[in-house]
């Protein structure tokens, strides 16, 4: 009984660290342009489908593929930056919103023509397979490491933002964008670099999700309304917020499938709505 | 608009402009006058015809909210869901009676349209947008679970509706259909069309502009911003209803977010914040989906997306707004 709660819990906060590598960047560069930028799915889907497609078509270790999708998603998005989200940065959130769901129909589309709607799926190194047992517990390995690999990304993301020349421009950019550019700063450069770190970090996070969460054209659509969660419910542009609501988020669906597997998202959704009603700029907002 | 009244500045008069604007303009009398085209040109499309109807009504029910109101709504299929289920499932209990049915639809809708405003009202920007896309998540997933009541994910089938008045009995070619759903269409439109010319009309459209202003000089903004949640979830949901009668049947997908996606697109594609802007949209919408998605319907999302893009992008204020413009352009250059 309580091995199960354990493993659950645990199953559950590897689910939330793989929500918050695939949210954070959503949720800075929301706070930071207050752009809506619905399309942070599509971004994640190219990350996976770069990571089948290396692993398959060209016999590439799994390993080895992560930064090329990392890359791959971060280059599609400052095309996108560059050729279409610019004009939009004084729009409504309307506009926003909508051109950026136009994004998202047309990648799922996409995906639907190059790969076909079927689940992708991936073969893991053996040594990312199975699980470790310890008594009465056990966990998946593949679990650990992305709980390791999400600790790690999150120790040098809030390090970087620390630390780094780099993190107070952005913290600058984030706190007062219109005294961070009276400063000299070129806010928008700042701006394209973050949403490139950021979607970089989705497509990072799609690659890692095709195993636990399956890859098909809907991924775009599908994990977007996580995604949102995340970035709603923690607060834009905050690290902490992200991390403590992705973890939350994660247990509390891993569980609410598992105890109340007949209400399905319900539980999530109600949630989602109640803590926006509450706190309608999020549980850690900073503003 | 401005055009027009920045020509004469001396004699401004502000009922004149107001006047002007609740005219019967003689291209609005030949649209709809053309609405009757389609039973002499195009009779084997009557079916397309009442769901572009139906679209339409929609639309002009989410124009009140988004155009007239600024408000954004990314789950406006709550309401016209609950319309639709509400018109079958009383059709469905036994009363087939098509105007009362809509009716009861309307009284729902409405009364969700309520319900949600006192949601809606504290809440602005990411934070709006997020509650009304899980708003509809929800009530998708509630209808989802509900299988004994709804039909679940198969739909709500075995509507049978009674003939309209006694006498018009619903065929297979949808003459009764189209011209049942044309005339609530028209009568709806006539509503709306007072209502967003009418005082309270105007006060909505002065929140959309400045919403910190508006209180200030004595237009209690929260009780406004809830009536019109009432009325436009009354008009979606008989808009909802409509479809529930005239196909005979509802689908899950009535709550989806997909269906709320879409009707935004068609506003947006018209033009929003001027009635017509949602009646062009959906037309053009719902004809190139026929056509597009009976090519290749899998694909047909790859087209909406990318003609979202290039409204957004190009035509920011839809169709009748790019129009609009060209015209005051031309008039400009004359003068």
């Amino acid at each position: 009984m309580i091995a199960r709660f354990v493993s659950l819990l645990f199953d559950g906060f590897a689910y939330g660290m793989l929500l918050f590598v695939l949210s954070v960047g959503l949720s800075v560069t929301l706070g930071m342009m207050n752009f809506v930028n619905l399309a942070h799915g599509t971004f994640a889907m190219i990350g996976g489908y770069v990571t089948v497609t290396l692993m398959r078509q060209a016999g590439w270790p799994f390993f080895a593929t992560l930064p090329v999708a990392f890359i791959a998603a971060a280059a599609a998005s400052v095309v996108l930056e560059r050729v279409l989200y610019r004009r939009l940065y004084r729009a409504t959130d309307l506009d926003q919103s909508l051109l950026t769901i136009g994004i998202v129909f047309m990648s799922i589309a996409i995906a639907a023509y190059l790969f076909g709607t079927n689940q992708q799926p991936v073969q893991l190194p053996s040594y990312l397979t199975g699980r470790i047992a310890y008594g009465d517990f056990n966990f998946g390995v593949y679990r650990l490491f992305l709980v390791a690999a999400a600790l790690a990304i999150t120790a040098i993301l809030v390090l970087g933002l620390e630390y780094t020349r780099f993190g107070a421009r952005v913290r600058a950019c984030v706190d007062n964008q219109r005294m961070a550019r009276g400063l000299g700063l070129n806010v928008d450069g700042v701006f394209m670099a973050t949403f490139a770190l950021g979607s970089g970090l989705a497509g990072l996070g799609g690659a890692l999700a095709i195993e636990p969460m399956g890859l098909d054209p809907n991924f775009a659509f599908k994990y977007l309304v996580y995604m949102l969660i995340v970035v709603a419910v923690g607060g834009l542009a905050s690290i902490r917020g992200a991390f403590v609501t992705a973890a939350l988020l994660g247990v509390i669906d891993i569980f609410s499938k598992y105890y109340v597997p007949e209400v399905g998202a319900f539980v999530l959704y109600l949630v989602m709505v109640g803590l926006l009603i509450w706190r309608p700029a999020g549980l850690f907002a900073r503003r | 608009m401005t055009a027009e009244t920045t020509g004469a500045p001396a004699a401004f008069n502000p009922q004149d402009v107001l006047r002007a604007q609740v005219r019967w303009h003689p291209l609005e009398i030949l649209f709809w006058l053309a609405t009757l085209l389609p039973f002499v040109l195009t009779p084997t499309y009557l079916v397309l015809c009442s769901q572009v109807a139906f679209a339409a009504l929609f639309a002009l029910s989410l124009d009140l909210l988004v155009g007239y109101s600024g408000l954004v709504s990314l789950g406006h299929a709550v309401f016209f869901g609950f319309g639709a289920y509400a018109a079958g499932l009383v059709a469905k209990a036994g009363w087939g009676e098509p105007i009362s049915g809509l009716f009861i639809s309307m009284v729902v809708a409405g009364f969700v349209g309520y319900l949600v405003s006192f949601i809606m009202v504290r809440i602005s920007h990411f934070a709006l947008i997020m509650v009304s896309l899980g708003l509809c998540l929800l009530a998708f997933e509630l209808a989802n679970q509900l299988h004994w009541l709804t039909g679940g994910d198969d739909g709500l089938q075995g509507i049978e509706m009674w003939p309209i008045l006694g006498t018009f009995k619903f065929d297979l070619y949808g003459k009764v259909a189209y011209s049942y759903t044309l005339i609530v269409l028209f009568l709806s439109f006539l509503v709306l069309r007072r209502i967003v010319n009418s005082p309270f009309g105007l006060s909505l459209r002065g929140l959309r502009e400045n919403q910190r202003r508006m209180p200030a000089i004595g237009a209690p903004m929260r009780k406004r911003l809830q009536v019109v949640y009432m009325i436009s979830g009354a008009f979606a949901g008989l808009a909802g209803a409509l479809s529930a009668q005239t196909t005979q049947f509802v689908a899950l997908d009535a709550l989806s977010f997909q269906r709320s996606a879409e009707v935004l697109v068609m506003l947006v594609l018209g033009g929003a914040g001027r009635l017509y802007g949602g009646l062009i949209g959906s037309i053009i919408f719902i004809v190139a989906r026929d056509q597009l998605a009976g090519m290749n319907p899998q694909y047909w999302y790859f087209w909406l997306g990318l003609l979202l893009v290039f409204v957004i992008i190009f035509l920011p204020n839809g169709i009748l707004g790019g129009l609009a413009q060209l015209v005051a352009h031309l008039r400009n250059r004359r003068s």
